[in-house]
């Protein structure tokens, strides 16, 4: 990769000091609140004076805390599981169909990724109002899987353009029927994609605020909201405890799924 | 022997938005025969055969298995064996799960399926190679697990979308050999789709040729070659010269016929000696003669203005070498091969 470059000392010393300092540029933001969680004292400062794992303690012992830390992982477990086999099913009907009719259904089914999160919150809040829905967790739930399924879609539309659709009418011929034949030939296919798919639909539901501040509440709060309401209302470095806690859940997710795609 | 069933194409008529794929297209295809679709790319061959497999719903007409409605049968309920164009064999199963994959789809108990399926590879000479991935077999062989795959669960009509045509020359003529053989072992209806007119002569019981969504004809490869019934068909299936009745005329001298008259290229002589009395002659002045190998082409101008073309086998061709552009030539055909085309004109 590096080879179109000319191979000297400096020029790779510049190099690699330039990757470094995008490297730090990148991570320093969220690294920055490890050291704060650590903290012995009662504000968020930095560097800290003391360190100990007194915030973790209040952390683990509040049941506001893990309840919403139970509702995030549970919302993105869900959301991952309802909008990718609709995202799926959605791009396959997308794929067949072709032409301008396609070209418009696709733009309709990517409009929640495209309208800012706070309209489709404010809209989102108003239809859920009329169904008695808002404070619900299947309320989120809904908000969710309309903003994971266009991200869904973006992963596993140019997964489908490439697969060979004369394999499903072989499998049809052979006497599949079409929950058979997407279940047999595709999804085995498409398995990476499907794969990416879950996580993006899971990381899209575990990092969304917006829809949550809106529609969820009391003890239907997600983990985002209550870290707003918490900046909000009072500052102690429990916040910093439960980002440093939750960087490492979703960067182990990540690492996960990207480790078993490798293998 | 498996029981094969016939096939009824009632008026089946398929269009595109203005574009008229098949056009009332019928035909009966009698159980057990080989029955191939000839035709030009976009003559509705593909069409029709899609629509039989039951992936193109026709916007009218009837299709007939026996005498069974499978105008809107679900393909998966229709039981015909189906070998794509690119083979469409499932990448993520060995050749084995490949072929096993219809008995599956039937709950066939799975000693059976294995048994059979190897016994099914074993017809199609693939013994050994039961274990390989898909990835790992030469085009030849793609081409013997699709067959193996689509006849493994005794289809009772078997469908080939030129099945051939991604396989060099040699393989392909030891292939047309190996499907015929297998069709006549088997004894299933098939209907086969190509654009190579060798291709269906040699594998048919009966050809029929279409262009532009309907069958110009249908008949036997010998009738096809030598009496087509429209001028498009003349021409498709070879070196076909149509001619104007004026400018034959008969060695006899009788009176010539109205109607236009196709002559192969490879149907004439130089010699009058070796076309009987009641054969014709055509006038010309050589334009040029290329040498072909296995015999000499020359292309005449008639004296109406026409140029032909006229093929003689090497063999018989001691003179063609000694020709010079400009001469006058006369070429002899024998009345068995001069073939009216019924309201055509030259």
């Amino acid at each position: 990769m590096l080879e179109a470059y000319p191979d000297n000392r400096l020029s790779r010393i510049l190099l690699w000091s330039f990757c470094a300092l995008v490297m730090a540029f990148l991570m320093l933001p969220t690294m920055v609140v490890v050291p704060l969680s650590f903290s012995s004292s009662n504000l968020l400062e930095f560097p800290p004076r003391a360190y100990s794992l007194r915030w973790y303690e209040t952390l683990f012992g509040s049941a506001t805390w893990m309840a919403a830390l139970r509702t995030s992982l549970i919302l993105g477990a869900l959301t991952a599981m309802i909008a990718v086999p609709l995202g799926l099913l959605a791009c396959i009907s997308i794929n067949r169909l072709g032409g301008k009719a396609a070209v418009a259904i696709q733009g309709v089914l990517l409009t929640p990724s495209i309208v800012p999160g706070i309209l489709l919150a404010i809209g989102l809040f108003f239809v859920l109002a009329a169904q008695h829905l808002v404070g619900t967790l299947f309320g989120v739930l809904v908000g969710h899987v309309v903003l994971a399924i266009p991200v869904a879609c973006v992963v596993l539309l140019p997964a489908l353009a490439r697969f060979d659709w004369n394999q499903v009418q072989a499998a049809r011929s052979l006497g599949a029927n079409w929950a058979r034949a997407i279940g047999g030939i595709i999804v085995p296919q498409l398995q990476i994609s499907l794969l990416s798919a879950t996580l993006m639909a899971f990381l899209t539901s575990l990092d969304e605020s917006v829809i949550s501040i809106f529609v969820a509440s009391g003890q239907n709060s997600t983990l985002p909201k209550l870290m707003f309401l918490s900046l909000r209302d009072q500052i102690d470095p429990t916040i910093a405890a439960i980002s440093t806690l939750w960087t490492v859940i979703v960067v182990a997710v990540v690492l996960i799924v990207t480790l078993r795609q490798k293998s | 022997m498996m029981k094969s069933l016939p096939i009824t194409i009632d008026s089946v008529r398929k269009t595109y938005g203005s574009y008229v794929a098949l056009d009332d297209v019928s035909l009966d295809i009698q159980a057990g025969e080989f029955l191939t679709l000839l035709g030009p790319s976009g003559s509705g061959k593909t069409t029709l055969l899609m629509a039989l497999a039951g992936f193109v719903r026709p916007d009218s007409g009837k299709l007939l298995l026996d005498d069974r409605d499978i105008t809107r049968l679900a393909p998966n309920k229709r039981d015909i064996g189906i070998v794509f164009q690119n083979y469409a064999l499932f990448p993520h199963m060995n050749v084995l799960a490949n072929v096993e994959y219809p008995l599956a789809l039937r709950k066939t108990p799975k000693v059976e399926a294995r048994q059979r399926a190897l016994d099914t590879l074993a017809r199609v000479k693939l013994e050994g190679l039961s274990e390989r991935n898909i990835a790992a077999l030469s085009g030849g062989q793609r081409q013997r697990v699709a067959l193996a795959r689509a006849i493994v669960f005794e289809p009772r009509v078997m469908l080939m979308d030129e099945p051939l045509s991604a396989l060099d020359k040699n393989l392909r003529e030891t292939m047309q050999y190996e499907i015929r053989r297998l069709h006549d072992d088997l004894g299933i209806t098939t209907i086969y789709v190509t654009h190579d007119q060798r291709e269906a002569l040699i594998m048919s019981d009966r050809v029929a040729v279409m262009n532009s969504g309907r069958i110009q004809q249908i008949d036997t490869p010998q009738q096809i070659y030598d009496r087509p019934s429209t001028r498009f068909v003349a021409e498709f299936m070879g070196e076909a010269n149509i001619v104007a009745p004026g400018s034959v005329r008969r060695i006899d001298g009788a009176d010539p016929s109205r109607e236009a008259l196709m002559i192969r290229a490879e149907s004439f002589h130089l010699d009058a000696k070796l076309v009987g009395r009641d054969g014709v002659a055509l006038d010309g002045t050589l334009c040029a003669k290329a040498f072909r190998g296995e015999n000499w082409l020359l292309t005449l101008a008639l004296d109406g203005g026409q140029e032909i073309l006229v093929c003689i086998p090497a063999a018989l061709a001691s003179g063609c070498a000694e020709l010079t552009t400009g001469q006058r030539v006369t070429a002899y055909a024998p009345a068995a091969k001069v073939h009216a085309i019924p309201g055509a004109r030259a």
